[in-house]
């Protein structure tokens, strides 16, 4: 279980978040120029790899907040904590 | 059985508290101190239980929680009894009952016995091999399986205990309360650290705390008594917290650990009353310290197996710390100098030790002098071969190893003996290292695992780290701990330490015997009966990595997870292969660490506190009217209002017939309530549903369909414009929660430039909908000023009026195809508006109708409920809900998705209407429909979603989901089912009121 530290409450069990997956995918602008394969790509292709993942998290039992984690899949272990709209950081 | 066993011994063992116990239906006697075991070991009994697949005779082995053999039945209450209890572990109370398990009849008969004979036909992976086929006889071998297989009996009755659980914040965490334990646990409390310190035992002290041996000191004082002061000390420290009986379950990410304390499993029956008998800790550590100990290694040679053979430091803590002899005529046979100080205590306590059989060439330890100069016979580099007596050893045959240990020459010795003590040397307990994430490294030197690379903030210190002598198990202890703590002196730093063993030991993890080794029988995993030949046999099978060998043999399956075994298998495997043992890697560990009770983990959410359930404020009204619950996510709502004797049906049907012909009340609470402002809520409307928004009027109300980003329909509802920038939208009861969640994720994340603020107020508001002809007459008694005329009030509109002091916003809008008032006001006067409206209808006998009839309603209708015609693979074309995707807009969640080539396939499931050809016939919901049954494979086409008997349609009426369901509008289809097959036509989802006239009532 780990310990998250919400960057709008501070560190809290993990029981009190979701994940939300893969970090900065961009909805399309506009979708409708894409075609099937580019509208697949955004819809349906996350990565999954072993070492330090960009994920979104929301503080969904608490001030129900989206944030960035950068997470060590191999250990839990994470590295950093950013908001949303802010680039990742350099690890 | 009174052969002058025990031993006075006051320290531990209260002899003026006797206590009385019955094992497989024998009264015998123990003292207050004992374990089950040393009681039964008191008594003489070795032969507790039968091997797994052999039925051979076992016998109490060893003094802990590796004990692969004596697992007991406690309790004979079909309610209290506990499985698998290790003999080892259990406290021993007065009254306690106990069983074998895995024996019929009896454990001294056991008819299962006969595999051991048989054991030629049993050889690893047998069944795997014999029952793989013919497939269809599986049933019958699983019978028998299971019959002889099985570990003990489940409780059949609900558990009578209360358990708890419990959250504990600590600067340190010290998991063993063994003497290095006890150390860090001083170190750190002298730095002022908050310490919660762990000991699965009733005291503190380890093994040192019994040591009665004047050949270790301690500051020249004998080691248990400077021990003795140290913990003294430690009892009074403020910042120390002890909880003893503890035991750590589990070790998981960021120092998050789980431990269980007994309570009351050691407290006669009579003393349990009412007191909680498990409590599990959740602690969360800054830093953890592990001082769990080693445990001892038994060593691998013919018949290992016998009741009678144990471990010789099970052997010394039954003398020096129960007072008991395990044997009257004692062998001790070892690898290294640690079974020596099972020989000084034997020769203490006057206990007789024909021999020590030791494979090593010599050692001139100090201890191993002393022993000598004491006369006792030793015999060097010899090894044992073979042993006998069935029910209980009585004899060992040694011979003298040759110069590679390989194998063995000379003449055979026979001893005598009735207890064998044998030592293979320690293995760290770095189990819950290993649990945490740790990685280990092999020492080739020791042939030990020891703890390396770990993320988390912990330390290993003491026997747990590979430290087994009692000076380095000191002197590493205080240095690791001021290092890991970052302090620079201790009170402990000029200690002393006097230790008279020496470390050298020689391994051999197969022993040879004078027989081949088929004709032998080298056991490794007692529990599970795998032996070194199994382990072989996997490998010339092919079996290479040491998980699959594992499993292959059971090696390391068993309910001990291979305490014992895990070393010599992997010993085995490398010497076997010809590989060194850091290169296997070593078989991982999981939680629990020990057995967990399934009460100690659901703690007291248990019953009506297994889970929270939400109520309306009506609640109480519909107990006092009798209604029936279902479960909607956690809300409870009233599912039918059962009169008198009336059945679920019964009930159905007068609800619904009265909701069409006069008037129905339903509480529609539950339904989500998000609030929705700001100056782009409209905006964020359209982008939200399908269909557009942007002409909505104030006061206006509109259904509409929410999509995933994948064109599945995700949920609907009614949202209604309450003013310029502010909406009120409803979400299905169960989707609520998602619902709001995913809007916050696109608002926070997509489209961040928007001001919208979204409340979810479902609790805030209660609703009661009121429906049928004659609802306007109802709705007009309450609100006698309030224009319901369809000009002023007509069909999706909304008006906020008062009832006294009471807001009420009044949504006309309908799920049932009916004339409807929808009433929400503030929680607290739900059932004052509820009754309200009761008292009103009262004249046109309205009726109050639950889900069942609500769902019934709209099917006639052909209303979807999202989840239950839906399940996340329907867009709105294969509902048939074109009519609701706005062609207009530029973009909304899941547009671009509903013209994927998948989506657009002719062939997908759609939604259609289904009727049966009895009219009578009510189909299943779930059933399949298919157009052919005989011709095999059978093709699905579909499967019906919805399915009721209509009272005012007088016919049964289902909604289904059918490939190209849109082009078999009439087409006759088969529903088969166990006993018979119902035909069906495909129809209309709309089976009631195509016009939508009874809309006005
Ligand atoms: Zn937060």
């Amino acid at each position: 279980m780990f310990l998250i530290n919400c960057p709008y409450c501070g560190v809290r069990d993990q029981s009190e978040f979701v994940s939300g997956g893969e970090a900065h995918i961009a909805r399309p602008k506009q979708p409708t120029e894409l075609n099937d394969d580019q509208w697949a790509e955004y819809l349906f292709m996350r990565k999954n790899i072993k070492g330090i993942q960009f994920e979104r998290w929301n503080h969904v039992h608490g001030c129900r907040k989206w944030f960035n984690v950068a997470r060590d899949t191999s250990n839990d272990k994470i590295e950093k904590i950013y908001k949303m709209g802010e680039q990742p950081p350099k690890i | 059985m009174s052969k002058n066993l025990r031993i006075n011994n006051k320290q531990f063992v209260d002899e003026t508290r006797k206590l009385s116990f019955v094992f497989n239906g024998k009264k015998l006697h123990g003292y207050k101190g004992d374990t089950l075991a040393s009681a039964l070991l008191s008594n003489g009994i070795h032969l507790v239980g039968r091997s797994f697949k052999y039925h051979r005779p076992r016998g109490i082995m060893t003094s802990g929680s590796e004990e692969p053999n004596a697992i007991l039945q406690i309790g004979n209450d079909d309610a209290l009894t506990e499985p698998n209890v290790r003999a080892t572990e259990i406290e021993l109370y007065d009254g306690l009952v106990c069983n074998s398990q895995n024996c019929w009849p009896s454990v001294k008969f056991d008819i299962g016995g006969i595999n051991n004979f048989l054991s030629p036909l049993l050889p690893a992976g047998f069944y795997y091999k014999t029952f793989m086929w013919p497939a269809n006889f599986w049933e019958k071998y699983e019978y028998f399986i299971r019959k002889s297989a099985g570990l003990g009996k489940s409780p059949t009755k609900q558990d009578p205990d209360m358990y708890d659980h419990r959250y504990i914040h600590c600067d340190i965490l010290i998991v063993g309360g063994g003497v290095s334990g006890l150390i860090a646990a001083k170190i750190a409390s002298d730095d002022n650290k908050k310490v919660l310190l762990l000991e699965d035992k009733e005291l503190l002290g380890g093994s040192l705390i019994y040591d009665d041996s004047d050949i270790s000191k301690i500051d020249d004082q004998k080691s248990s008594e400077w021990l003795k002061k140290l913990i003294d000390n430690i009892k009074k420290d403020q910042n120390i917290t002890i909880k003893t009986r503890t035991s750590l379950a589990a070790y998981h990410n960021y120092n998050f650990l789980l431990a269980r304390q007994n309570l009351t499993d050691h407290l006669s029956v009579s003393d349990r009353n009412n007191k909680i008998r498990q409590r599990l800790y959740k602690i969360r550590a800054k830093k953890v310290i592990i001082s769990t100990g080693a445990i001892e290694r038994p060593q691998v040679f013919h018949n290992n197996d016998r009741p009678g053979i144990m471990l010789a430091s099970a052997v010394k803590k039954y003398i020096d710390y129960y007072g008991v002899r395990c044997g009257l005529e004692n062998v001790i046979f070892t690898n290294n100098d640690s079974a020596y100080e099972t020989a000084l205590s034997l020769y203490k306590s006057g206990t007789k030790l024909n021999a020590i059989v030791d494979i090593r060439d010599n050692s001139s330890s100090e201890i191993v002098n002393q022993v000598k100069s004491l006369g006792i016979q030793i015999y060097w580099n010899h090894t044992i071969v073979d042993t006998k007596g069935y029910k209980r050893i009585n004899k060992v045959t040694i011979m003298k190893l040759n110069d590679k240990g390989n194998d063995v020459i000379g003449k055979k010795i026979e001893l005598n003996c009735d207890c064998l003590a044998i030592s293979g040397g320690w293995t760290p307990m770095v189990h819950l290292f290993t649990q945490s994430g740790g990685k280990l490294r092999f020492d080739n030197k020791d042939n030990i695992f020891v703890p390396d690379k770990t993320n988390l903030d912990q330390l290993s210190i003491g026997s747990a780290k590979g430290d087994f002598e009692l000076d380095e198990v000191l002197k590493n202890s205080i240095k690791d701990t001021k290092k890991f703590l970052q302090i620079e002196n201790s009170n402990f730093d000029k200690i002393n330490v006097k230790c008279s063993k020496e470390k050298e030991k020689k391994n051999i993890w197969l022993l040879p015997s004078d027989k081949p080794l088929s004709n032998t029988k080298p056991f490794l995993d007692y529990q599970n009966d795998s032996t070194a030949k199994d382990i072989k046999l996997a490998l010339r099978e092919g079996f290479k990595s040491i998980e699959h060998v594992k499993r292959y043999t059971t090696t390391g399956m068993g309910t001990d997870q291979g305490k014992l075994a895990n070393m010599h298998a992997l010993g085995i495997v490398a010497d076997t292969t010809n590989t060194n043992m850091g290169d296997l890697g070593t078989t991982t560990f999981r939680p629990p660490y020990t057995p967990l009770t399934f009460g100690t983990i659901v703690g007291r959410n248990v019953g009506q506190f297994f889970d929270t359930f939400r109520k309306t404020p009506m609640h109480e009204w519909h107990v006092d009217k009798s209604a029936k619950f279902e479960n909607v996510g956690q809300w409870k709502r009233a599912w039918y209002y059962p009169k008198d004797t009336e059945t679920m049906h019964d009930a159905v049907q007068r609800e619904s017939k009265a909701a069409r012909e006069s008037s129905g009340i339903l509480d529609a609470s539950t339904l989500g309530k998000i609030d929705i402002q700001g100056t782009d809520a409209n905006e964020f409307l359209n982008r939200v549903y399908t269909n557009a928004w942007s002409k909505l009027q104030i006061g206006k109300c509109r259904y509409g369909l929410m999509l995933n980003e994948d064109g599945m329909v995700y949920d609907d509802g009614v949202t209604t414009k309450l003013g310029e920038n502010h909406y009120l939208m409803t979400t299905t009861t169960g989707g609520a929660a998602n619902v709001i969640s995913k809007l916050e994720d696109y608002l926070q994340t997509e489209w961040p430039e928007l001001d919208v603020f979204l409340t979810s107020v479902t609790d805030h508001y209660a609703t009661a909908c009121v429906c049928g002809p004659n609802a306007k007459k109802i709705i007009n008694k309450i609100f006698k000023d309030l224009n319901l005329s369809d000009e002023s009030f007509p069909h999706m509109s909304f008006k906020e009026v008062k009832l006294g002091n009471i807001n009420c916003r009044i949504m006309r809008i309908s799920f049932t195809g009916e004339l409807s008032y929808e009433i929400n006001v503030e929680a607290s006067y739900g059932k004052y508006i509820w009754e309200k409206c009761i008292e009103a209808g009262k004249e046109f006998n309205i009726t109050p109708y639950g889900t069942e009839t609500m769902h019934l309603l709209r099917a006639e209708k052909g209303f979807i409920i999202v989840g239950q015609d839906t399940d996340g693979t329907m867009t709105p074309v294969d509902l048939q809900m074109d009519w609701i995707i706005s062609k207009k807009k530029y973009d909304f969640i899941g547009k671009r998705s509903l013209y994927r080539s998948d989506t657009i396939r002719e062939d997908r499931k759609q939604l259609v209407g289904l009727l049966t050809d009895d009219p009578n016939e009510i189909l299943e919901e779930g059933a399949q429909i298919v157009k052919d049954e005989n011709k095999k494979p059978v093709n699905m086409l579909g499967h019906v979603t919805s399915s009721y008997f209509s009272p005012t349609l007088k016919k049964s009426i289902a909604l289904a989901v059918l490939k190209e369901g849109k082009q078999l509008k009439g087409q006759k289809l088969l529903v088969p089912m166990i006993n018979k097959t119902i035909k069906v036509t495909v129809s209309d989802t709309v089976f009631l009121d195509k016009e939508n006239e009874r809309i006005n009532g």
